[in-house]
C-alpha cells in the first residue's frame, strides 16, 4: 500500500491542488455516494416507497359515487368475512402444498442425477431440463392451455395409451388445479435442479470419501452428505418457491382465468378483479396487505423451522 | 481381477438405467416445445387432430404472414424488444451505481436506506398494483414506455447483488486510482465496473428476461393494444373468441425466441442470471 502511495505521487504532483481540497479525510468528496445512489433513490421513493404507503392508506378508504371516504378497518373486516377470498386462499394454499414439495423433491433427484459420473452426456440433459425457463409465463400457459384441450389434446391422447379414458383438465375443479400444478413443474423444475446442482457441487470431496472410507452406502451418503450440504439452497428454495407461489397469477390467468366455478382462483387474482375489474381500489389493496401478512407470517414460520432442525 | 471386471460391469448397468431414466423425462421436458413447433405449422382448424400430427404440416407461412397482418403482435415485438433493452440498460445503471455507493463508501442514511430496500424486497409488488395505476393515470403515463421502465428500475435484488460483488473488490485498488488523480466517475467506470463484468452480465440477462416476461403490471397500465408487450398482447388474444388458433401458437413460438437466442449464446451468463436471484442472497 504505501509503495503504491508513493509510486503515484508525481502523478498527484502534476494534478491541480484545488479538488483535493474538496476532499475530506475519506479520500472522496463526501457528496459523491449520494451522486451515485441519486437515480435509485428518486426512483425508490417514487415507484416503491409510495405505492407501499399509499396502497396502505387506500386499504383504509372507500370509494362512495366518486368520493374517496376515510372507512376505517371496513375493507378488513368485509375480507375476514368474504368466503371468496376464503376460497382464493384456499385454493393458493393447496397448489402450494402440493406443487412445490413435488418440484423440490424432482429437482433435488434431477441434480443428484446431474451430478452422477454415471449419467452420460450430462450437460446436454442438464440443458433440456431447464429449457422451459426461457418460455414466458404466458407463454407456457397458452402452451399448456392448447395440450390440455379436452377432446383433441395432446395430453389426453398420450394417456389414452395407458388406457385411461380423456381428463377433463381445465373443465373440473379437481383437474384444472392438477394442471396449473403440472405446468408450473414442468416450467420450473430444471430451475430448481441447476440451484441444487451448484450447491451440490461446492460439498467438499473429502466428505464422501471419509464417508465411502466408513462404508456408507450410496443412500446412507445421500442422506447424510449430501442432503446437509443442500440445505442453505433448500432454505433458498422453499422460501422462494413460497413467495412466488402466494403471489401466483398469470398461470391461472392464462391457464384456466380463475375457473371451473373459481376453483383456481388465487389470490392474486382476486386482488386484479377487485382492482380492475370493479375498480375497488380500497378493496384490492386491503387484500395486497392481507397477503403481505400472510407471506411475512409463513416466511417467518419457515425460518423458525429451518432454524430448530439444525 | 475378475472383481474389478463384475464392479464395471455392475456400474455401466447403472449408468445405463440412470440415463435411459433421465432421457425419459427429458422428452416430457421437450416434448411440448416439440407440439407447439408442429402446431405452427398447421392452420387454425387442423391443429387439433386425432391422432395428433408429428410431423411438420404446410401452414407455416400463412400463420406467420397471418400473425403480422390479422393482429398488432409485430408492433408489440417492437414494443418489448424495445422496453426489455432501455430497461436492461438502464436498470444496470441505477443498480450498479447504487450497489457501488452501498459497498465502497460509508454515508450518514446508509442503513435506514439499505433497511427500506430490504424490506421491499420482502414484500409482494402486486400490493403496489393500484397506486401505480393511479400514478400514471395521474402523470398522464398510461400506455407509455416510461410506464413500464421506470417503476422497477430500481431493484432491490439488482441493487444487493451489486453491492455483493462490488464488497470484493480491494478498496486499495480504488484509493490507489483517486491518488493517481482520477475522477470519482472515472473510477468507477474504468476500474470499478470492468472488474465486475461477470456479475453485470448475469444481471443483464435476469433484468432482460423480467421485463420481457412481465404481464400483470402491464397488463394493469396499457389500455390500448398499440401499446401491449408481449405477452398482453399474446393473453389478449387467447381472450377474444375469434383467434385464429396457428397464429396465436405462432405468437406463443415468436415470444420465447430473443430468451431463446439469449439463452443459446450466453449459456453460461445466462444460468448465471437465473442462478443469481437464488445463490447470491
Amino acid at each position: 500500500m504505501n509503495t503504491l502511495v508513493q509510486s503515484s505521487t508525481p502523478a498527484t504532483a502534476e494534478k491541480p491542488v484545488a479538488p483535493r481540497r474538496r476532499r475530506s479525510s475519506v479520500g472522496y468528496p463526501r457528496i459523491t455516494p449520494y451522486l451515485f445512489l441519486m437515480p435509485m433513490i428518486l426512483l425508490f421513493v417514487g415507484f416503491k416507497l409510495y405505492p407501499y404507503i399509499s396502497a396502505f392508506w387506500l386499504s383504509l378508504t372507500k370509494n362512495v359515487g366518486g368520493e374517496v371516504e376515510f372507512a376505517g378497518l371496513e375493507n378488513y373486516t368485509r375480507l375476514i368475512a368474504d368466503p371468496l377470498f376464503y376460497k382464493a386462499l384456499a385454493n393458493t394454499g393447496i397448489i402450494l402444498l402440493v406443487q412445490v414439495p413435488i418440484m423440490l423433491v424432482l429437482a433435488i433427484v434431477l441434480a443428484v442425477a446431474f451430478n452422477s459420473v454415471l449419467l452420460k452426456i450430462r450437460s446436454f440433459w442438464r440443458t433440456a431440463y431447464f429449457v422451459p425457463i426461457v418460455m414466458g409465463l404466458v407463454a407456457y400457459g397458452i402452451l399448456f392451455r392448447a395440450l390440455f384441450n379436452t377432446n383433441e389434446g395432446f395430453v389426453n391422447y398420450l394417456i389414452s395409451f395407458i388406457g385411461l379414458s380423456p381428463i377433463p383438465w381445465l373443465g373440473d375443479p379437481l383437474w384444472a388445479k392438477v394442471s396449473i400444478v403440472i405446468a408450473m413443474t414442468w416450467h420450473y423444475t430444471g430451475q430448481n435442479a441447476i440451484i441444487y446442482l451448484a450447491q451440490m457441487q461446492s460439498i467438499g470431496g473429502e466428505l464422501y470419501e471419509a464417508a465411502h472410507v466408513d462404508g456408507a452406502s450410496a443412500w446412507q451418503r445421500f442422506w447424510h452428505v449430501t442432503l446437509p450440504g443442500l440445505r442453505p439452497a433448500i432454505v433458498l428454495t422453499v422460501i422462494l418457491s413460497t413467495i412466488g407461489t402466494l403471489q401466483l397469477f398469470d398461470e391461472p390467468y392464462v391457464l384456466t382465468n380463475g375457473g371451473p366455478d373459481n376453483a383456481t382462483l388465487t389470490v392474486g387474482m382476486y386482488l386484479y378483479q377487485n382492482g380492475f375489474k370493479f375498480f375497488d381500489f380500497g378493496y384490492a389493496s386491503a387484500i395486497g396487505y392481507a397477503l403481505t401478512i400472510i407471506i411475512g407470517v409463513i416466511s417467518l414460520i419457515q425460518l423458525r423451522l429451518f432454524k430448530e432442525k439444525s | 481381477m475378475s472383481n474389478t471386471n463384475i464392479v464395471v460391469r455392475k456400474s455401466r448397468g447403472r449408468s445405463l438405467v440412470l440415463t435411459t431414466a433421465i432421457a425419459a423425462g427429458a422428452v416430457f421436458m421437450v416434448l411440448p416445445f416439440y407440439w407447439l413447433l408442429i402446431a405452427t405449422t398447421y392452420g387454425a382448424h387442423d391443429i387439433f387432430a386425432t391422432p395428433p400430427h408429428f410431423l411438420p404440416g404446410p401452414a407455416f407461412v400463412e400463420n406467420f404472414v397471418g400473425l403480422f397482418r390479422d393482429t398488432m403482435f409485430g408492433r408489440s415485438m417492437v414494443n418489448s424488444l424495445f422496453v426489455s433493452t432501455t430497461y436492461t440498460a438502464l436498470g444496470l445503471i441505477v443498480c450498479t451505481a447504487a450497489g457501488y455507493a452501498f459497498a465502497k463508501f460509508k454515508f450518514r442514511g446508509q442503513n435506514l436506506l439499505f433497511g427500506a430496500l430490504l424490506v421491499t424486497l420482502a414484500l409482494p409488488s402486486q400490493v403496489t398494483l393500484v397506486p401505480l395505476f393511479q400514478i400514471m393515470v395521474n402523470l398522464g403515463w398510461l400506455d407509455s414506455y416510461q410506464a413500464l421502465i421506470l417503476p422497477n428500475l430500481a431493484l432491490p435484488f439488482g441493487i444487493f447483488l451489486m453491492k455483493q460483488t462490488m464488497s470484493t473488490i480491494p478498496d486499495e485498488m480504488i484509493q490507489a486510482a483517486r491518488i493517481d488523480g482520477a475522477g470519482e466517475f472515472r473510477v468507477f467506470s474504468q476500474i470499478v465496473l470492468p472488474t465486475v463484468r461477470p456479475a453485470l452480465s448475469a444481471l443483464a440477462i435476469f433484468l432482460f428476461l423480467a421485463q420481457w416476461n412481465d404481464f400483470v403490471y402491464p397488463l394493469v397500465v396499457l389500455r390500448s393494444p398499440e401499446s401491449y408487450t408481449v405477452p398482453v398482447a399474446l393473453a389478449s388474444l387467447q381472450g377474444i373468441g375469434t383467434t385464429d388458433y396457428g397464429q396465436l401458437l405462432m405468437g406463443t413460438m415468436l415470444s420465447m425466441l430473443p430468451v431463446l437466442i439469449l439463452f443459446l449464446f450466453l449459456q453460461r451468463q445466462f444460468v448465471a442470471g437465473i442462478l443469481a436471484g437464488a445463490v447470491k442472497q
